[in-house]
């Protein structure tokens, strides 16, 4: 290592604890380095909490983040610091001083059980900013019921100082004293996930926003729709509690508007409040949902279905701009006026009025990025280039989310691997320096021991307390058999209670422990590494949920709550004598990564391994590497693309870490994750790799044409041979009088569903570029919708203003193009004239889509990995998994993935490279104990068990006609024990025999 | 339930204080965080449901609800993850397959329907759960206690 190396921090400042910085911090922790998350709110979660559900799966957001909320709240290397901002920044890339400040919460955070006693006897009320202000909390308050950390924190504008919550809590957390407190942190690197600010819907006053009750912003309505929202789910309007009949989405509101300068379209306000409108309407089938709208966005990966199944079955569109919203006194009704695209002026009466608010840069972003010393763009967002996605223009410093520019969750999901990676790039060095590993004590072998069970009953100060006759359950456990040591505490989670737990497992060598307190999902984690700690194996312990389950839901029975108390406990303590200590199995990793396919996505991901330390393998089907980045030449905003190209071919070919093989077949995958064997056929001969993980980064391709003359007409071509001869300097086209270009040749069609997203950005860059060379030229694009979502719309703008005019036509109404006399004739129909235009193009440009690669139904089957319908490749989960495959250790990125831009493909195969980082960063992986086993002696080989893995974790043994469990990929769900009609395979930790001896303890 | 209720007349002096018990196999991603949810959000329901923390809706092995019902549960709810929100991908689905089955076996055996139901419960309907809750207990109270494969339960101790 040298001396350079040697200064440099292997630790991670993450500014933002939303799902971006959470993401990052997760990929990090989990590859070596040391994090600090840092958020200015009380905890982390961001807007992804406030969400109802998310599109275009209408998966439950909350159920989703909580997991990754408490999986960052407990990691040993990230350091959760809420309340918390960045005041300086000094130094290099590879070691900056961050100076930080926190907030004082008034609470003592590592005190507080988050009982949340104090709230309710709090006497004042204060605005529910996480209801969006649509409901009241206390002013002592906790974000949210699954807020991590859960600790309270005392609002003291609202607070009257009356020391009821700190007479009432049990545990002193409360300290009015504290003050702002500094402290100075060493890094590496920064992350920066900030998130955006929705627009302030009150400047658009032509809507009534504020003026009018029933009309609310798009993250107002997420929070009526949410179960544990204001209205407690049900949708409601806010002036009188009426359901809405009529519900109208006003779209881009605060996007797409000069006037307000916010140019920019915020990119996901249309499929956001196409979910909104669905769920609304799956609440309530009546609601009648309308979107008011200018283009409709779908362009990502199955948006487009989404779409057109609600504008089947759920949701009024309508294409028209509203100008104005008033309220009907008597009604507290809203008449909206809007203009349709023929010019017609309409009015209609409607409910309720969703404004559909588009993001903008966090408030107080320009102070940060002035001490950051990074630069913004003209909107206020990061400054970021084409080629680097991640870079901010401070080395060492890098971004991810919206705030790099509006985006939906998954790509932010994805450019915070994707930072991470970076990170992990520059800091691969000193990976490992600064993590933490916890030792435990060797474990004591209970083999063969009868149980001795120790019981610990919690009050929960007077959570349960209050109710639960805690002592009689106590007194009654200990009359159970096998129950050596009962006793409870005022909070068995309390520092001195573990310690006490531990001391008393040497006392009475208790070789089970059960815990009758609140839920095993915040909890059981605590309680299992404090026994590991007294040397008991982690799965030697149970609970029982006597809080959740009895006190607090049968409040106004007590006899009841503590008889059903005893009676959980009773059931524990059952399972708890069945329980057996279970091994965190050890793989060994080989660590090398298989890279398929040498285009943009594949030498990116290489490249950013090989930059980590880690050998690739690169196979390309091609001779040459590049793929499809071989025809292009320039991106909208004018950069090299060649250039670049020969760039990174040569970075990967002289990176001695990087093996690449083209001319190059996948002939066979065997193996899973962390020791996959790979043959590869390259230039004919046959070769053997051994690596850890695998990234699908095949591509895609450009569709070919039958329709409108194409391969008939030398005249008719497609974007890219467009590009081609634009780049070429081609005369005869820069010289064209009139081109014609149409959108979505084979996109969004019944054989194509999807929309290829990339299209109008190149259709806008080549129009713009023949502009610029012949401004003379007259250029029509002939679109269904304009999807330059993002920054792009700036680029669509300034092509109207220089004169490119743009037609729309309907699906079923499509653009004839025939052999003229002389020339191409297109005739299409003009929708806001209603009359039909014939145009003699000099040059027909198709912007054909993006297709996936033929051959991916067979790659999909060798890795066991799924496609979906369009044959693009299938991730594990569309939200927050968008670069896994549910297959572990097998990760995708570019358009294997889906059609996608350059800087997306760059992102997601920086994302891809990070998550596979998390595996090769360790030479050995732990496998959860939890998983299935069979019995030889039952299993008859007849292989459902198979059939319904979702893991492919079960193969069949060919030899010995019985099912084999792979157990680096099980899951532990237990789906192939239950389908199990010989009993044959069972779940350790939930095994059959221990479920059933909680029913028989009923 | 008018059907039911005429089917109790016989015993209904002994059930005047009878109380069903009934089990509830919650899997551990959305429904029992579900069920957590109505205990923070304090929404009061019955206390008759014993609640097992299963992985996936997709665990529950028919055995559990047949044993359940020879153990004295009056009632079995089984409850996972919404359809598409599985944490395991599809153990839900395949959940909701295997008790399409069970259904036809218990009903020809002379279960009641609505002694064994199954539904989905999100991590945030907290609520959804705790009216789920109340209208098992309140459907399986109009039956009556469980009679069909109860076996005479020895001692515990």
């Amino acid at each position: 290592m040298g001396r350079e190396n040697d200064q440099k921090v292997g630790a991670v400042l993450v500014v933002g604890g939303g799902i971006g910085g959470i993401q990052a911090s997760l990929d990090l922790a989990e590859s070596g380095f040391k994090v600090y998350l840092v958020d200015m709110s009380t905890s982390i979660g961001g807007v992804m909490a406030q969400l109802d559900k998310t599109f275009p799966t209408n998966d439950c957001s909350m159920c989703i983040l909580s997991p990754k909320l408490v999986e960052c709240g407990r990691h040993l290397n990230i350091e959760v610091k809420t309340y918390t901002q960045v005041k300086d920044i000094q130094g290099n890339a590879g070691d900056f001083r961050v100076n930080l400040v926190r907030k004082p919460r008034y609470i003592n955070p590592q005190k507080c059980t988050g009982c949340g006693q104090c709230a309710k006897y709090c006497p004042v009320g204060a605005s529910d900013t996480f209801n969006e202000n649509l409901s009241e909390r206390a002013a002592i308050y906790i974000g949210y019921p699954q807020a991590v950390p859960l600790a309270y924190a005392i609002d003291r504008d609202k607070c009257i100082g009356c020391g009821l919550c700190s007479n009432i809590c049990l545990v002193d957390a409360v300290q009015y004293s504290q003050e702002e407190q500094e402290e100075v942190i060493d890094v590496g690197a920064v992350i920066l996930a900030p998130g955006f600010e929705e627009f302030d819907a009150h400047l658009k006053g032509e809507y009534g926003y504020g003026r009018y009750p029933n009309v609310v912003t798009s993250i107002e309505f997420e929070r009526i729709l949410s179960a544990s929202g204001p209205y407690r789910g049900r949708v409601l309007r806010p002036s009188d509690g009426d359901i809405p009949q009529k519900i109208a989405f006003i779209q881009c509101v605060g996007s797409r508007d000069e006037t307000c300068g916010n140019n920019y379209c915020s990119s996901v306000c249309c499929m956001y409040a196409i979910k909104e409108a669905v769920v609304a309407k799956e609440h309530v089938r009546e609601i009648q949902p309308s979107i008011f709208f200018m283009d409709l966005r779908a362009y990502g990966k199955d948006f487009d279905k989404y779409y057109q199944r609600a504008k089947e079955e759920w949701v009024r569109f309508v294409r028209g701009r509203v100008s104005s919203v008033e309220e009907m006194p008597q009604t507290q009704n809203l008449k909206i006026k809007y203009e349709m695209d023929d010019s017609k002026l309409m009015e209609e009466e409607f409910n309720l009025v969703v404004l559909s608010v588009g993001f903008e840069p966090s408030p107080g972003i320009q102070t940060l990025a002035q001490k950051l010393g990074i630069e913004l763009n003209e909107y206020g967002f990061c400054k970021t280039y084409q080629f680097s996605p991640v870079e901010t223009t401070r080395p060492g410093v890098f971004v991810c989310g919206a705030f790099q520019g509006p985006k939906d969750i998954p790509e932010t999901v994805m450019q915070a691997s994707g930072a991470a990676s970076c990170v992990a790039d520059l800091l691969s060095s000193v990976r490992g320096s600064l993590t933490r590993e916890r030792i435990f004590p060797p474990e004591i072998d209970v083999r063969g021991q009868s149980p001795r069970i120790g019981v610990f009953v919690c009050h929960c100060g007077i959570n349960i307390g209050g109710v639960v006759n805690v002592p009689e359950v106590a007194e009654y456990v200990r009359t159970l058999s096998n129950v050596v040591y009962a006793e409870h505490n005022l909070y068995t989670c309390s520092q001195d209670t573990q310690l006490r737990i531990k001391e008393l497992i040497k006392e009475h060598n208790l070789n089970r422990i059960v815990v009758a307190s609140c839920s095993p999902r915040t909890h059981e984690p605590l309680f299992q590494e404090t026994i590991r700690e007294a040397g008991l194996n982690r799965y030697l312990f149970e609970m029982a949920n006597i809080r959740d389950q009895c006190s607090w839901v049968h409040m106004h029975e007590p006899e009841k709550a503590t008889q059903k108390s005893k009676e959980l406990v009773r059931m524990a303590v059952a399972k708890a004598c069945l329980l057996q200590p279970l091994k965190r199995l050890e793989l060994p990793v080989t660590r090398r990564g298989l890279v398929i396919g040498g285009g943009l996505s594949g030498m990116t991901a290489a490249s950013s391994l090989a930059e980590q330390g880690f050998e690739v393998y690169l196979v390309e089907r091609e001779r040459e590497l590049g793929g499809n980045l071989k025809k292009i030449h320039y991106t909208l905003n004018g950069m090299d693309v060649q250039g670049y190209l020969k760039g990174i071919i040569e970075r990967v070919r002289a990176n001695p870490l990087i093996n690449v093989y083209t001319n190059a077949r996948i002939k066979e995958v065997a193996g899973y994750v962390g020791n996959f064997k790979t043959t590869i056929i390259a230039d004919g001969a046959e070769r053997e790799l051994e690596h850890g993980v695998v990234i699908v980064a095949t591509g895609g391709r450009e569709y070919q044409p039958e329709e409108y003359l194409y391969g008939k007409d030398a005249k008719v071509i497609t974007q890219r041979e467009l590009e081609e001869k634009i780049a070429h300097g081609d005369n005869a086209v820069l010289n064209s009088n009139t081109i014609v270009m149409i959108q979505c040749v084979g996109s969004r069609e019944n054989e194509r569903p999807y929309c290829s997203r990339i299209c109008c950005t190149e259709t806008v860059k080549n129009a713009l570029k023949i502009k610029e060379k012949n401004p003379k030229a007259n250029i029509f694009i002939l679109y269904r919708e304009v999807r330059t979502y993002g920054f792009r719309e700036d680029y669509y703008r300034k092509a109207r203003e220089v004169g490119i005019i743009f037609i729309r036509f309907d699906e079923d109404k499509k653009p004839k193009v025939a052999k003229g006399k002389k020339a191409l004739e297109v005739l299409v129909r003009e929708p806001i004239l209603g009359e039909e235009i014939l145009l003699r193009p000099d040059l027909l440009v198709l912007s054909v889509g993006i297709v996936p690669q033929p051959d991916n139904k067979k790659l999909a089957k060798m890795l066991k990995v799924p496609l979906n319908e369009d044959g693009f490749y299938l991730e594990a989960q569309m939200k927050l998994r968008p670069v896994d495959f549910a297959t572990e250790g097998i990760f995708l990125c570019g358009l294997a993935h889906s059609p996608k831009l350059m800087d997306e493909s760059i992102s997601q195969a920086y994302a891809a490279a990070s998550r596979a980082s998390t595996i090769l960063a360790k030479d050995k992986m732990e496998i959860e104990g939890m998983i299935a086993t069979v019995n030889e002696f039952r299993c008859t080989g007849c292989g459902m068990c198979i059939s319904v893995c979702a893991y492919n974790a079960l193969e069949l043994d060919e030899e010995k006609k019985v099912a084999r469990v792979n157990e680096a990929l099980c899951k532990g769900c237990g789906a192939c024990s239950a389908t199990c009609r010989c009993g044959a395979i069972d779940v350790l930790g939930v095994s059959n025999e221990q479920i059933l001896s909680l029913v028989d303890a009923l | 339930m008018s059907k039911n209720s005429e089917l109790q007349t016989p015993n209904s002096k002994l059930q005047t204080d009878w109380e069903p018990k009934i089990v509830a196999f919650l899997c551990n991603w959305c429904s029992y965080a579900g069920a957590d949810l109505a205990g923070i959000s304090r929404i009061q329901y019955p206390p008759n449901v014993r609640i097992i923390r299963i992985p996936c809706s997709g665990r529950v092995h028919p055995l559990f609800i047949m044993r359940s019902l020879q153990n004295g549960a009056d009632g079995v709810l089984v409850s996972g993850c919404h359809p598409g929100d599985c944490h395991y991908i599809s153990g839900n689905y395949i959940a909701r397959r295997r008790f399409a089955i069970l259904k036809n076996l218990l009903e020809y055996v002379g279960i009641e329907p609505e002694r064994v139901q199954f539904s989905w419960v999100s991590a945030s309907e907290g609520e959804k759960f705790a009216k789920v809750v109340e209208d098992v207990v309140e459907q399986v109270k109009a039956l009556g206690p469980a009679k069909r494969l109860v076996k005479r339960k020895a001692d515990p101790h």
